[in-house]
């Protein structure tokens, strides 16, 4: 897993033609890589551009060589996203139908697309609720369905914004473990950030530009610096 | 899904036979009472109604759910027919009605929802010559049922907000903030639906 | 913004547009004075929609949730669902809600933004009220055969009650036009690209 990022800069389109990125160049090939910044810094546009949700307004996204421009379906087969509330996320009216919904053009026969559904929910510990409504589920169960009903078709690469901000800090902590434990590389966005620790490597972002580029420890006291400052 | 839905569970023959099927019995029977216009024939027609409500084992109370919201109108009706052209007459026009407003009712009375959206989705295939995409059917049908409790959490927000500020009564001050949160809603199911991949 | 992303976002605001319809069904009535009819939030959604999505994405909205009763989702307001009520008597003004919300959209996206309510009041007279009953009133003589001006005086009591709802509507929409600009088209000035 390869992304590069080539002297992007992005501008959302209208009247108000707000500026949200301006010169970011970088290349990430860690297995675990956090993304912190304040609010309105970039990183959720940042992150959209790893999947080309968003399509950046100047420079180029890639990853492992495809365009996110030119590629996008491709791309996104490879880049699996998390939004932050997983109720915009959850598709289908049962926990192991959403999660069977990226199966559904795979080709596999019925009782092999629920096998594999049944599978991932048993390792998520949701198998008890396969059938239940998603909508009845709690706050950090609908975010494992929403982590699992991305994890099914089998990403590389893992993209998460804000995944624990609606969660208490039992369920962030929880959702901290599993994604310690995820197969594919991720690049998570947080505000808690004890949940970066570990990480190989960490972005901070302030006013659309990347400010710092470094291991948790030195990045995370920029960050708090930073924020400290303004 | 069973959370939602009118579906009463049975494991009557109605019950079991394949919601398609009973969708087209009942379509069958749909046109015949635009032919049922004399009162022998629609006696045998809510007879039979009646006689499969008890078959299904459905009771009395929720027969005459099917129907109470209508109660005014018919009562309206009655009097109009018996008034003009006599009580046989207002008998034939009310029981046809009746009838087919109870038999379309069991369909959905003795099917479950995701029964009825696979059936839907089957009828739709032979249309696919015509331009219709039955995947993309099945797909509107199940968004839209995940949008029902979606926006019922909204209302709830949005009115307890309301009640905090101490606004209770104005609809316009309810109305306005609930739209604008479901609009961003839909920008962020919209995103979601790219993200996993609804554009193939 | 490729035309791939339009019509994902399409989807979800046709879906969650049939929600709105449906959350309207659990507003409980509202009695006016001098009227015993109560006026449910439901015609109200119809013309709403209209209003904000535009033509297509009304119509579609509308059908949808008319497809979501149909297979049994008890979202009509006071909890009715089910086909049976296409074989009802007010089978005209539910197929019609699908033809209003299209009208309505399709005028209302044509005054464009920003949105104005006297057109916007005019527009969901004319849709809301005239069309629409039109289709409930066809509707009812085909279920009830019914004379004309009996149909028109079983619906008489419900008409006061739409027109304060279309204005309300056309309020309300304006409202959401300026918290959420970019929905309608920016209308060109007079003499604008001579």
């Amino acid at each position: 897993m390869k992304i590069d990022v080539v002297d992007v800069g992005h501008v959302y389109p209208g009247p108000s033609s707000r500026r949200v990125l301006d010169g970011v160049n970088v290349a990430l090939t860690e297995r675990r890589i956090g993304i912190i910044g304040a609010n309105g810094s970039g990183k959720s546009t940042f992150l959209r551009l790893l999947n080309g949700l968003i399509v950046p307004s100047e420079g180029r996204v890639e990853v492992d060589g495809l365009d996110t421009a030119k590629k996008a379906r491709e791309v996104r087969k490879k880049v699996g996203f998390c939004f932050t509330d997983p109720d915009s996320q959850i598709i289908m009216p049962t926990v192991a139908e959403d999660v069977g919904f990226g199966l559904r053009k795979s080709g596999l026969p019925k009782d092999e697309q629920r096998a594999k559904v049944m599978a991932l929910l048993e390792h998520f510990g949701l198998a008890g609720h396969a059938d239940h409504p998603a909508h009845l589920l709690s706050g950090g169960q609908k975010q494992l369905l929403a982590m699992a009903s991305v994890l099914i078709t089998e990403p590389t690469l893992l993209v998460m914004d804000e995944p624990t901000t609606l969660l208490d800090l039992r369920n962030a902590a929880m959702i901290g473990r599993v994604v310690a434990e995820l197969e594919p590389a991720v690049v998570l966005a947080t505000h808690h950030l004890y949940l970066l620790e570990s990480f190989d490597r960490v972005l901070v972002f302030e006013g659309g530009h990347l400010v710092a580029d470094d291991a948790p420890g030195p990045a995370i006291a920029t960050y708090r610096r930073l924020m400290e400052a303004a | 899904m069973r959370s939602l839905g009118l579906y009463v569970p049975g494991d009557s023959f109605l019950h079991r036979a394949p919601a398609g099927a009973k969708l087209l019995v009942l379509l069958v029977f749909g046109v015949a009472t635009v032919f049922l216009n004399q009162w022998p024939g629609v006696t045998v027609a809510l007879v039979v109604v009646l006689g499969l409500y008890a078959w299904a084992r459905i009771g009395w109370r929720m027969l005459f759910a099917q129907i109470r919201p209508l109660w005014a109108l018919l009562l309206f009706v009655a009097v109009f027919h018996t008034w003009v052209s006599g009580p046989v007459r207002a008998y034939e026009v009310l029981g046809a009605l009746i009838a087919l407003v109870l038999a379309a009712a069991l369909v959905t009375l003795t099917s479950p929802v995701s029964a009825m959206v696979d059936a839907v989705v089957a009828a739709a295939r032979p249309l696919r010559r015509l331009g219709a995409d039955p995947e993309r059917i099945g797909l509107m049908l199940t968004l839209g049922i995940r949008c029902v409790p979606l926006m019922a959490v909204l209302v709830r927000e949005v009115s307890e907000a309301q009640w905090a500020r101490g606004a209770q009564r104005s609809v316009r001050a309810f109305a306005v903030p609930l739209i604008v949160r479901a609009l961003r809603q839909a920008d962020a199911l919209g995103e979601s639906l790219v993200a996993r991949g609804v554009d193939d | 913004m490729t035309a791939q992303r339009s019509t994902s976002r399409d989807l979800a605001l046709i879906a969650i547009f049939a929600g709105v319809m449906a959350a309207l069904g659990l507003v409980p009535a509202i009695y006016l004075p001098l009227t015993p009819v109560p006026i449910t939030a439901q015609s109200f959604g119809v013309m709403l929609t209209g209003a904000i999505l535009g033509g297509r994405r009304a119509a579609a909205s509308m059908t949808l949730f008319l497809g979501l009763v149909a297979i049994g989702l008890p979202l009509l307001a006071g909890g009715r669902g089910t086909i049976g009520v296409f074989a009802g008597p007010s089978v005209g003004f539910l197929l019609g809600w699908i033809v209003v919300a299209w009208l309505i959209g399709v005028l209302t996206a044509r005054a464009g933004a920003p949105y104005r309510l006297p057109a916007g009041i005019g527009i969901n007279l004319l849709g809301g009220v005239i069309v629409l009953y039109a289709f409930g009133i066809v509707g009812m003589l085909l279920r009830t055969q019914m004379t004309v001006p009996a149909a028109v005086l079983a619906n008489a009591p419900y008409i006061p009650g739409d027109i304060v709802k279309a204005v309300l509507a056309a309020v309300i929409a304006k409202g959401v036009h300026t918290a959420y600009p970019g929905l309608l088209r920016v209308r060109r000035p007079a003499r604008a690209r001579a």
